[in-house]
């Protein structure tokens, strides 16, 4: 078979991991939906659930896109396609490809001709995020464990706890945008993103409690954080001139 | 643990497992087509470039997030990737606008669901870029849209930050100043922002406990 970075055959493999990655998140899906309404949980809560969920993620989905095309260029679409479907992150698969690329001395800008090259690649974007796959089921028990007997021993330390891993969370990720104000105004534009997606948020929180616009938190937060992102891409040439 | 949960971690660890094989798989199926098996040495070093950071990364991204997003979400959301970027705040949102705590059998429930919901959602996105991608690469690669693209994370979590912050203002203080200050002494730090949600977590932890002791919270 000759090889060629976006043949039939690498597509069809794509494919297949595609319909397993849909396959399980549909099984999980399902069997969530059935648990929430044995719980008494209403169809309209948990519907409101899966649209607020869907008008969210369509943003982000679109910036793992952008990284597709971005490795396409070395890689082809199907093995871009493929990672980004599992386990993969942009954060991590564009290191992974450079960081293999370095070590056979190939250049990302130009496609691979040679298969033994794309394979190279291909097992250390694989083996690099492994770990990620192989701990949930491993660590889950000791994890749920050490949580149930947290709260356990002290209900009201067991909600703080709880709240804070995800302001741990959060806070790390509101702290980075100051990592580049030292570089002047162009640093300070993730600060003024991060600002204003949380104004339209509070506007929205505002408008909910006050008109009692309970619609509203449905969309709540894609209204901010496409608001934020329209706020990006008309200050950032204001402010990089 | 019920029975729901627990037919859940069955499942989800045969899925799990599944997902493991499939994903090594795909190499293994690239070199046997073509007869193209890597040299050993160049995959060691290619590894060596990523997995100390990654593999890092990955035990406390376990460690961390599995509290958050329950067995069901968990076993979905390490299969199907971009944690950060959709799938924590897609369930962290679900959950927020319900009033249901993470820990609760309905949390385990909501979690799940919105998981499920952004991983079919990124998928198809993904699916129709792809079909599309000689229409929509320009777009993408436009300079005007690259701003928003270098701040989805910005916009995503100036609006779930507000909304956490604002009801648990006085446990937010403490790490947020602790890593504001962090981040404008070392920059750097920004590229493993990763390794720093559990600092953040510890941290969080430690003025929770000391408030709690107090009667402050």
């Amino acid at each position: 078979m000759n090889f060629n970075v976006n043949s039939s055959f690498l597509y069809i493999i794509a494919v297949c991991v595609i319909i397993f990655v849909l396959a399980q998140s549909v099984f999980f899906l399902v069997r969530a939906y059935r648990r929430g309404k044995q719980l008494g949980m209403s169809s309209a809560k948990l519907r409101k659930t899966i649209f607020s969920t869907s008008i969210f993620t369509i943003a982000p989905a679109i910036s793992i896109l952008l990284g597709v095309v971005t490795l396409s260029k070395f890689l082809g679409i199907p093995l871009p396609w493929i990672r980004m479907s599992v386990i993969g992150a942009l954060t991590y698969e564009l290191p992974a490809a450079k960081s293999a690329a370095s070590a056979i001395g190939v250049s990302m800008a130009e496609t691979i001709t040679d298969p033994s090259v794309y394979t190279t690649v291909a097992w250390v974007m694989t083996l690099g995020i492994l770990p990620s796959i192989i701990l949930p089921p491993i660590l889950m028990k000791k994890i749920k464990g050490g949580m149930l007997k947290i709260k356990s021993k002290d209900e009201k330390w067991g909600e703080i706890f709880m709240t804070s891993l995800f302001l741990g969370m959060i806070s790390a990720f509101l702290g980075v945008v100051f990592a580049d104000v030292r570089q002047g105004l162009v640093g300070f534009i993730p600060l003024f993103v991060l600002l204003v997606s949380a104004a339209i948020m509070g506007i929205c929180g505002l408008l909910i409690k006050k008109f009692n616009l309970k619609w509203l938190e449905t969309y709540a937060l894609s209204i901010s954080m496409v608001g934020a992102l329209v706020f990006a891409v008309l200050i950032t040439p204001v402010i990089v001139g | 643990m019920n029975d729901y949960l627990k037919k859940t971690d069955m499942y989800g660890k045969i899925w799990i497992w599944t997902a493991a094989l499939v994903v090594i798989m795909v190499p293994v199926a690239v070199c046997v087509a073509y007869n193209a098996w890597p040299p050993i040495t160049a995959v060691l070093k290619g590894l060596l470039g990523v997995a100390p950071m990654f593999w890092t990364v990955g035990v406390i991204e376990v460690i961390t997030y599995t509290p958050m997003l329950g067995t069901g979400g968990t076993y979905l959301a390490f299969v199907t990737g971009n944690l950060t970027s959709i799938k924590a705040p897609a369930a962290l949102n679900a959950m927020e606008n319900l009033g249901i705590k993470a820990d609760s059998e309905e949390g385990e429930v909501i979690s799940t669901l919105a998981i499920a919901t952004s991983s079919i959602v990124t998928t198809l996105v993904i699916v129709i870029g792809v079909c599309l991608l000689t229409l929509i690469s320009p777009i993408l690669n436009s300079p005007t849209l690259q701003p928003a693209f270098n701040n989805i994370l910005p916009a995503l979590f100036g609006g779930l930050g507000v909304v956490y912050i604002s009801k648990n203002w006085k446990l937010a203080i403490v790490p947020l100043i602790f890593m504001i200050v962090l981040f404008l002494l070392v920059p750097s730090l920004a590229d493993a922002v990763g390794v720093l949600v559990p600092v953040g977590i510890i941290v969080t932890l430690a003025a929770g406990r000391t408030m709690y002791k107090k009667g402050w919270i």
